[in-house]
């Protein structure tokens, strides 16, 4: 028996997440729960999401009531052994409310960076140690993620923050997408939103990375391992692109098309396999985006560029095998825009479908894609 | 993102649109100031510092104070739009538009309409409205129902400054007679606002809460009380939509009616007069459209159907609060 109290706080999801809202206890009090249990659903202004466990032990006190509104950090439940008494529990419940009143706001958030690439400017969040670790070995490769069609760097808000633990995680914005200038610097074909991303990381004095790239992201990722495979340590290929011709391209146009908040959403609902996780400012800030004088020229050239006549037009299946970068897919079983049958491209060990997710996996089961990509760069590191 | 205040997101926006397009300029009493007279140049930037910087970056040729004359500088602004240029005039107040309606009420209204579709009239009248500001009866007014009422003009009333950006490159790009009223309680407000141009389209309501009980219509300085009330009644398990529809011409009405069929009450805040108001406007829409999703009679939080008073108690006492508005939620959740 252990005596140790162990607190679980609300987490921080992503960047732009200060507070969040306890929808539901999945768990009664008293249960035992083993780490990665989901216990909670947790909504922000962008998702709702379940939380899973951080610690394994009885959940000895539900603190935060269902529908409380509580900011990161914020003690939501207590776990200990059945033998530690409840007066020892208030104590630490009153001692943590203290200690996290005390310390107030929290230290302000890392902020994206414009950076001049060649021919357009990209916009960066890097997350994560800078340099050499404390051992004084050199530093962790890092890692560059590439979001896909419409998307930006936010898109891994639930991801950039649990792998840069250890290593330096890099997030940016495609050419015409997000914070990053409008222009498509050679066109909007992979091969040149590839050369865009080359020259990004020469902007972001990265040498050589790990990539993460989701539907379109995958496909760019794939053109830069086989364009300059010594730049690239793996690749990580999330619902991607690149790996069969067929494309949800009503989903394409509907993106493009939409400038109203019900057809935006009804058109990212096609993203989700649970629809309910799409909030309203989820669809605000897409139409902000796509409200930016640029976004429309720049989404209709990748469009007509990358999957033109509905089909994708980059395809990597045959030069797989005599790529000298592993890679590896993870999908969303449910995926309407990309289907998850591409993932058969990759071999057994290396491809991670995963049910109950759509094309944003990465947003709807953060915590089983944050393992399968922390567990593959540290492998492909050696 | 930059947070940015509401006088700021004006300024950019005009800022943006005279560097993109040449054929806009901007009119009206002291815009940039000090015009044939020794001094300070720029000295103002019209009287709430709104196009303060413009005139230093595009000279007095883009940048033109006029005389104290509105029936002319709003006429010469309509006939340089019907010729070519995409002016933007600044009004001042609202309460002085009286000496111009002809010139926008018959002029500007009418061309595209007269001339069978081959004018087009893109001016943009901007002006102050609203109380508040402990500037009596006739400097105070909303009026944004007189000029919803002319078909053939487009009315746009932003509440925040990230809409107050995107609404105004959104009047000086459209081809129409955009009346763009700015609240004088807001200018100092702050909000995210991209520093990239962009448009917000007409016609499309924002939603800046999202509730099942009650459906709350707001515009202007209207939305920010309309907000507050919505999280009090939250916390007391009384969930609103407060639908801001940005303009009153064209108006969202299917996002009004989509949210009534939800929720089955509705409560309307106008800070115009009752009588012939938005209010009203929205409610008779509802009554007709929507009648049998209503579990309760619409209820209205306007001011009273009389003069804006200089008394600032009773100024006070004459503008809708948020506890009116809550006040009203729970009339119709009765």
């Amino acid at each position: 028996m252990s005596d140790a109290i162990r607190p679980i706080g609300m987490p921080k999801w992503g960047l732009a997440m200060t507070e969040g809202k306890v929808n539901a206890w999945l768990v009664e009090e008293g249960a035992e729960i083993a780490q990665g249990d989901e216990i909670l659903e947790i909504e922000t202004s962008k998702i709702t999401n379940v939380f899973e466990s951080p610690v394994a032990g009885r959940l000895r006190r539900r603190v935060a009531a269902e529908g409380e509104t509580l900011p990161v950090g914020a003690l939501l439940g207590v776990v200990a052994d059945g033998g530690v008494d409840e007066a020892a529990i208030d104590a630490f419940v009153a001692q943590y409310r203290q200690h996290a009143a005390e310390a107030g706001a929290a230290a302000a958030a890392p902020e994206p960076v414009l950076l001049p690439a060649e021919g357009w400017t990209v916009r960066a969040l890097r997350l994560g140690p800078e340099a050499a670790g404390e051992s004084g070995t050199g530093p962790a490769t890092p890692v560059l993620m590439i979001h896909g069609f419409g998307g930006d760097l936010l898109n891994w808000q639930l991801n950039q923050p649990a792998l840069a633990a250890d290593r330096a995680v890099v997030a940016i914005d495609l050419p015409g997408h997000g914070g990053a200038s409008k222009v498509l610097p050679g066109g909007g074909d992979i091969a040149a939103l590839a050369g865009a991303v080359r020259g990004a990381m020469a902007a972001l004095a990265i040498e050589r990375a790990h990539l993460v790239g989701h539907s379109l992201g995958g496909a760019i990722a794939l053109q830069l391992a086989c364009d300059a495979p010594e730049a690239v340590a793996s690749v990580t290929l999330v619902c991607s692109a690149g790996l069969g011709p067929e494309i949800n391209t009503d989903y394409i146009e509907g993106f493009i098309a939409a400038d109203r908040r019900r057809e935006m959403k009804a058109t990212v609902t096609a993203l989700f396999a649970d629809p309910s996780l799409i909030s309203r400012d989820m669809v605000d800030d897409l139409l902000k985006y796509k409200r930016l004088d640029g976004v429309l020229p720049a989404l209709r050239a990748i469009a007509d560029a990358a999957f033109a006549g509905g089909r994708q037009a980059a395809m990597f299946t045959d030069r797989l095998a005599a790529l000298p970068v592993p890679v590896q897919a993870i999908w969303g079983e449910a995926d309407r825009i990309i289907p998850a049958a591409h993932a058969t491209a990759i071999a057994d060990a290396r491809r991670h479908v995963l049910p109950d997710a759509g094309h944003m996996v990465h947003m709807e089961r953060p915590e089983e894609v944050n393992r399968l990509i922390a567990a593959f760069v540290t492998a492909a590191d050696g | 993102m930059a947070k940015k205040s509401f006088r700021q997101a004006i300024n950019e926006a005009l800022t943006q649109e005279m560097r993109r397009d040449p054929r806009v300029v901007l009119m009206g009493e002291d815009v940039a100031g000090g015009l044939g007279s020794p001094g300070e140049d720029d000295a103002w930037g019209g009287p709430m510092g709104v196009t303060k910087g413009l005139m230093p970056e595009f000279g007095r040729e883009r940048v033109l104070d006029t005389p104290i004359t509105e029936s002319g500088f709003i006429g010469a602004a309509i006939g340089a739009a019907a010729t070519g240029l995409r002016p933007v005039a600044d009004l001042m107040f609202v309460d002085f538009m009286g000496v111009c309606f002809d010139q926008i009420f018959n002029q500007a209204a009418k061309f595209r309409y007269m001339f069978g579709g081959k004018a087009v009239t893109p001016v943009v009248i901007r002006t102050m409205f609203g109380a508040g500001f402990r500037a009596a009866s006739q400097h105070s007014q909303c009026l944004y129902p007189l000029f919803t009422h002319i078909p053939g003009l487009k009315v746009v009333i932003p509440s925040s400054a990230y809409d107050a950006k995107g609404l105004m490159i959104q009047a000086i790009r459209d081809d129409d007679p955009v009346i763009f009223f700015e609240h004088k309680m807001l200018y100092d407000d702050m909000d995210e606002v991209p520093d990239e141009p962009y448009a917000i389209p007409f016609g499309e309501a924002n939603l800046t809460r999202e509730g099942d009980d009650v459906t709350v219509v707001a515009l202007g300085r209207m939305v920010k009380l309309a907000n507050e009330a919505a999280d009090a009644l939250r916390r007391d398990g009384v969930a609103c939509t407060v639908i801001d529809p940005r303009t009153t011409s064209p108006m969202d009405t299917d996002s009004i009616l989509e949210s009534v069929g939800e929720t089955g009450r509705l409560v309307v805040v106008d800070e115009a007069h009752p009588r012939c108001g938005m209010a009203a406007d929205v409610a008779a829409l509802v009554a007709q459209e929507a009648f049998r999703a209503l579990k309760a009679p619409v209820r209205m939080v306007t001011p009273p159907h009389v003069p804006v008073p200089f008394s600032p108690a009773l100024e006070d006492a004459y503008l809708p609060t948020a506890a009116r508005i809550v006040e009203a939620v729970r009339g119709v959740m009765a």
